[in-house]
């Protein structure tokens, strides 16, 4: 990682539209910290998933094109915080480490001369935050510690699998906790935490994804969390927005706050990140209104 | 349906398509079941994951250009990461999309999003990529 | 001047398919030295020998080479017709034709060409081959048995009712082992330890077997016949001549721990007795868990009740020093710890438990006294779910084999449950059914039918906790269906694998373990009870996962190569070792750090008293690493000198 706490960021699509709050509240938690982000000059859509298509490498090219921009300014590094711009970076540079890659035939294919290198490192923030940022630190930012709060971490997957960019334990992950802790919240272990929430099928199969939202929240608040902290805009919509779609099956599932783990963490730090875009279901941000009412923040808007 | 194998029925064309488009090994798989047990999206499929891998073992181009589990799969590797012989399902189950959407063959139902303007991008561009070609 | 006679073998098809004998027969006849040129169709024949020796005999043949299969198969079949024809079994070589060369060439005329290469590097070879002479060395009756499971119990037991000597040596306070821990025993239903405990009693009581318990093997040194064996004894501060097994330190000990014996799942105290049958029946005090330390004495309730005055806090390590002629190695297994498996909930769910803890509910002797009970909240589980292949069958996070021993032991366990609960359900995962052994499919088609057990053909993806229950994630591939089962206690049959300390023991002990550190048999099809190092056996589930019956046989099998060792009063021993020449020695001692086996020493020269090499001719297992780290040459592996060496590269290049 680099040195002197500077790092380039790739925002990705969702970052810039409907998960404004996550960017905001990442950046002011970052610079809280003393981290200095470097967001790229310019980018383009990282393709949203990995191609597995073994054999057709054009739909790597989204990813390359980023993966060469950061170079051709210089970095060596890009940090993401969507886990799905994370997951998709980082399998398609790990096409070019791997033996037998694609790197000359798609350097050929773009006429580039010398090519993207293939040394580029990608990462997400919160390893960011394990390797670079103590604990304590954290904790020493926090002005409203979230006493008694039970957070529960979703991972989902894409930040788990598949195992060669796993940021941690796939079937144990716990890398949130110490930073959730640090903040004075009683973090909720709950064991569907790695469960798909059914990704981009809410887009064609909103049916069986609302199943998975009703499993996983119901998981969680079974094991008693107040709310769950999520790294993945997808995850957030598939969480937040289905559950008016959840309580007409299951009336009796509560609602569910639903916040980036960046949102966590900058509102225990008293840092002002609020964009006033925010895609919540009425219900749901009244529960986390009841949660924590913020005195800086009276009349939260919920927009739907 | 009976299955009819022997020389007058060529063994592997439509299974060696899928090893190459995934570039797994169809015949490491000794059908525990595993995949299937842990599937986030198997209720929703008419073949299991572990039936999607045996149909190919057994060629059946039939039952897997007609299959719709695959349209189900969110890619989201629980499978892959927990098989005991390191195949990579999800590779498999995109393998066999790809021939079916090849052939022609694409999504029928009304996509969700058409009346739902509140998806995040990523829904709809992932959704796109993988479900159209 | 040289006579030297070739035999080619057609070994049926196997060498004759890609190689034309009879033009080698006839280019080979022409080759220098050489008077006498055959092939045959089976030159291993009793045909075949007898022809080579009278031809050895009628031609006055001085050197004989053998083209057929690999030495490793008939080297000792031809060097026994060497003899009987009156020739040094070193002037006869082999060589292969067949493993080298017809077996990988289909082509044959390419076949052909590299068998008569072949030919004449092994005549080249022979040209400077030297007449070498067996030596003998003396055979230490005794035996050496590792590990007091039923194995090593088994293994004592023949040895010693042969009339031999035993040293038995346990690593636990008590012999047992596995077995021990055992409620009933598949197919039979025989109470284990009701079996065992007599086996125990009679080892122990056996005249000719020195039991050391709470011991371990720490120096192996020697070869078959004289094995210098070291053993430490390490301190049970109960005197075991002393100590009357009354317990009366038992109650008074305020230090709490988990039984190993109950796997953890009933406590004993600090100082005890692993289990009321235990052998010997001698009280041992755990140091590690006692409040007294080597320094200071914080407790002393169990001195004090001790009427025996058999505690001794004082008591210290002690190493026995002994000789043997043999190893048995019987080392057992354990189970891969369920923590292994993060899907399965790691080690963090209490009902998640493994395969021996369910057989120490299942013991009347057991921590919940035979009822079966919910480690959580000792209730009594409605649901009970078995997971075969925990581990197994899994070569990207386990290990790659079947443990052989689970399907029948899960149907056993279902069947147990089911007579203790006979309202509750039991559902079994399985991938395949493996119940090859005798009466073993009958019991689990018994298990199936008539205790209505529903087995559900799926491997389970992931187990977690919900409330007070645990959701199981299984499919049943057969119907096709995903399953979930809400279980009250989920029983994991975990993977067998080799005891935790069987790697360290097979550094010490100079032989090979395979891939998943079982120890290696010398052939897997011929020589199944016998290591790579000659006079070391092999028993039980060291070897490989097996049952009760399998390890048995091949305990007393391992017991009958043993006492085939200890029927002779020498053995011979091949002269295909290192020698020195002392005048080209130049001291270095390079050697000396090169053998792995210990058997080069810097010693004074017989001559001119400076230090040289010296071989010892028992240690010495004539690798040639020596020979050819040698800087000057001094150093000749006898059988393989470099003159022969080179002489066969001449003649194959």
């Amino acid at each position: 990682m680099s040195e002197g706490f500077r790092v380039a960021y790739f925002p990705g699509c969702t970052l810039k539209t409907d998960a404004r709050d996550f960017e905001s509240s990442a950046l002011a938690v970052a610079r809280a910290l003393g981290i200095e982000v470097a967001e790229l000059s310019r980018w383009n859509c990282c393709g949203t998933v990995y191609s597995l298509d073994a054999v057709n490498l054009m739909p790597r090219l989204a990813s390359v094109h980023n993966l060469i921009r950061a170079e051709e300014e210089g970095f060596s590094e890009i940090m993401t915080l969507c886990s799905m711009c994370y997951n998709t970076l980082k399998q398609t540079n790990n096409l070019f480490t791997s033996k037998n890659n694609g790197l000359a035939a798609i350097n050929d294919f773009l006429c580039l001369k010398p090519g993207y290198s293939g040394r580029v490192k990608i990462y997400h923030f919160l390893e960011f935050l394990r390797e670079k940022i103590r604990p304590e630190q954290v904790k020493n930012l926090v002005v409203s510690p979230l006493d008694g709060v039970a957070v529960a971490p979703y991972y989902g997957c894409l930040l788990l699998r598949p195992k060669e960019i796993a940021i941690d334990d796939p079937e144990k992950p716990e890398i949130l906790t110490p930073i959730l802790s640090a903040l004075g919240a009683k973090v909720i272990d709950f064991p569907l935490n790695n469960e798909c929430c059914g990704a981009y099928q809410t887009a064609m199969h909103q049916e069986a994804v609302v199943r998975r939202t009703y499993r996983i929240i119901n998981s969680a608040q079974s094991e008693g969390a107040d709310m769950i902290a999520v790294s993945c805009p997808l995850c957030h919509y598939n969480l937040s927005a289905l559950q008016g779609l959840v309580r007409s099956t299951h009336p009796g599932l509560k609602a569910m706050p639903i916040l980036y783990f960046t949102e966590v963490m900058a509102r225990a730090m008293g840092l002002d990140y609020r964009t006033g875009v925010r895609v919540i279901p009425q219900d749901v941000a009244a529960a986390e209104a009841r949660l924590r009412p913020s005195p800086n923040d009276p009349g939260r808007e919920a927009v739907k | 349906m009976k299955i009819i194998l022997g020389n007058s029925h060529p063994q592997s064309l439509f299974a060696q398509r899928i090893e190459a488009l995934s570039r797994q090994k169809l015949f490491a798989c000794y059908q525990c079941g595993k995949c299937s047990s842990g599937c986030p999206m198997a209720e929703s499929m008419d073949l299991l994951p572990n039936r999607v891998i045996r149909e190919a073992q057994l060629n059946n181009e039939p039952a897997l250009m007609s299959c719709r589990a695959v349209w189900f799969c969110s890619s989201c590797f629980a499978c892959a990461v927990r098989c005991p012989k390191g195949i990579d399902i999800a590779r498999i189950m995109e393998a066999v999309r790809t021939l079916q959407m090849m052939d022609g063959k694409s999504i029928t139902e009304k996509p969700s999003c058409e009346d739902n303007g509140t998806l995040p991008q990523i829904a709809l561009i992932s959704h796109f990529r993988k479900f159209n070609m | 001047m040289t006579r030297l006679g070739v035999f080619i073998c057609h070994c049926g098809k196997n060498i004759a398919r890609t190689v034309d004998t009879e033009a080698l027969r006839e280019k080979a006849a022409t080759l220098p030295h050489v008077v006498l040129a055959k092939d045959y169709l089976y030159l291993c024949s009793k045909p075949g020998q007898t022809m080579i020796a009278d031809d050895i005999r009628e031609h006055h043949l001085d050197r004989v080479l053998v083209a057929a299969c690999s030495p490793r198969l008939h080297g000792k079949t031809f060097a026994q017709t060497a003899q009987r024809a009156g020739l040094n079994p070193y002037l006869l070589d082999m060589a292969n034709i067949r493993e080298q060369c017809s077996w990988v060439h289909i082509d044959g005329a390419e076949g052909t060409e590299k068998a008569f290469s072949i030919i004449k590097g092994g005549l080249g070879r022979l040209l400077y081959a030297e007449p070498l002479e067996p030596f003998q060395s003396p055979v230490t009756k005794r035996v050496l048995v590792i590990g007091g499971g039923i194995a090593g119990i088994q293994a004592a037991l023949d040895i010693a009712n042969s009339g031999y000597e035993v040293y038995l040596v346990e690593k636990l306070p008590s012999l047992g082992g596995h077995m021990a821990q055992l409620g009933e025993t598949f197919p039979t239903l025989d109470c284990s330890s009701c079996i065992l405990t007599p086996k125990m009693v009679e080892v122990s009581q056996n005249e000719h077997v020195h039991l050391l318990s709470y011991s371990e093997v720490t120096g192996i040194e020697g070869n078959i016949g004289q094995f210098q064996v070291t053993v430490r004894l390490r301190p049970r501060y109960v005197d075991e001549t002393l100590c009357t097994g009354c317990g009366d330190c038992v109650p008074t000990c305020p230090v709490v721990v988990p039984n190993e014996f109950d796997q953890g799942l009933g406590a004993r105290k600090a100082v005890y007795l692993p289990f009321p049958q235990a052998v010997p029946a001698v009280y041992t005090i755990d140091w590690d868990a006692c409040l007294n330390t080597d320094k200071l004495i914080i407790c002393e309730n169990c001195y004090k009740n001790c009427e025996a005055g058999a505690i001794n806090f004082l008591m210290e390590p002690q190493e026995k020093m002994f000789e043997v002629g043999a190893v048995v190695l019987a080392t057992g297994y354990e189970l891969m710890p369920v923590a292994h498996i993060g899907e399965y909930g790691g080690d963090g769910y209490e009902d998640v438990i493994d395969g021996l803890q369910f057989e120490r509910m299942l013991s009347a002797s057991g921590p919940t006294g035979g009822v079966v009970r919910r480690p959580s909240d000792g209730r009594i589980p409605q649901n009970v779910v078995f997971v075969q292949c925990s581990g197994s069958r899994d070569p990207e996070h386990g290990i790659p084999y079947c443990s052989k021993v689970c399907c029948m032991y899960t149907a056993k366990h279902a069947l147990l449950y089911k007579h203790a609960v006979p309202d509750g359900q039991a559902y079994v995962f399985y991938i395949d059914i493996r119940a090859a052994g005798k009466g073993h499919e009958e019991f689990v088609q018994k298990v199936m039918s008539e205790e209505r057990i529903l087995y559900l053909r799926g491997k389970v993806s992931k187990i977690f906790k919900s409330g007070a229950k645990l959701v199981v994630w299984g499919a049943d591939t057969l119907s096709g269906r995903q399953v979930e089962i809400e279980a009250d206690l989920v029983v994991l049959a975990m993977a067998v694998i080799p005891s935790s300390g069987s790697q360290k023991l097979a550094r010490t002990l100079h032989i090979a373990s395979d891939l998943s550190g079982f120890f290696s048999e010398a052939h897997p099809k011929l020589r199944p009870l016998e290591s790579n190092t000659d006079g070391i056996f092999l028993a039980g589930a060291a070897q490989f996962a097996k049952d009760i019956t399998d390890t048995v046989s091949q305990a007393t099998g391992a017991a009958g190569k043993a006492l085939s060792l200890l029927a002779n009063d020498f053995i011979k021993l091949e002269p295909t070792i290192s020698g020195v020449e002392e005048g080209l020695c130049r001291g270095c001692g390079l050697c000396v750090s090169i053998c792995p086996f210990g058997a080069v020493k810097m010693l004074p020269s017989t001559r001119t008293g400076a230090m040289v090499a010296g071989i010892n001719p028992i240690l010495c297992k004539g690798c040639g690493l020596c020979a050819a780290g040698c800087l000057s040459g001094a150093i000749t592996l006898k059988g393989s000198s470099f003159k022969q060496i080179f002489a066969q590269l001449e003649e194959m290049v």
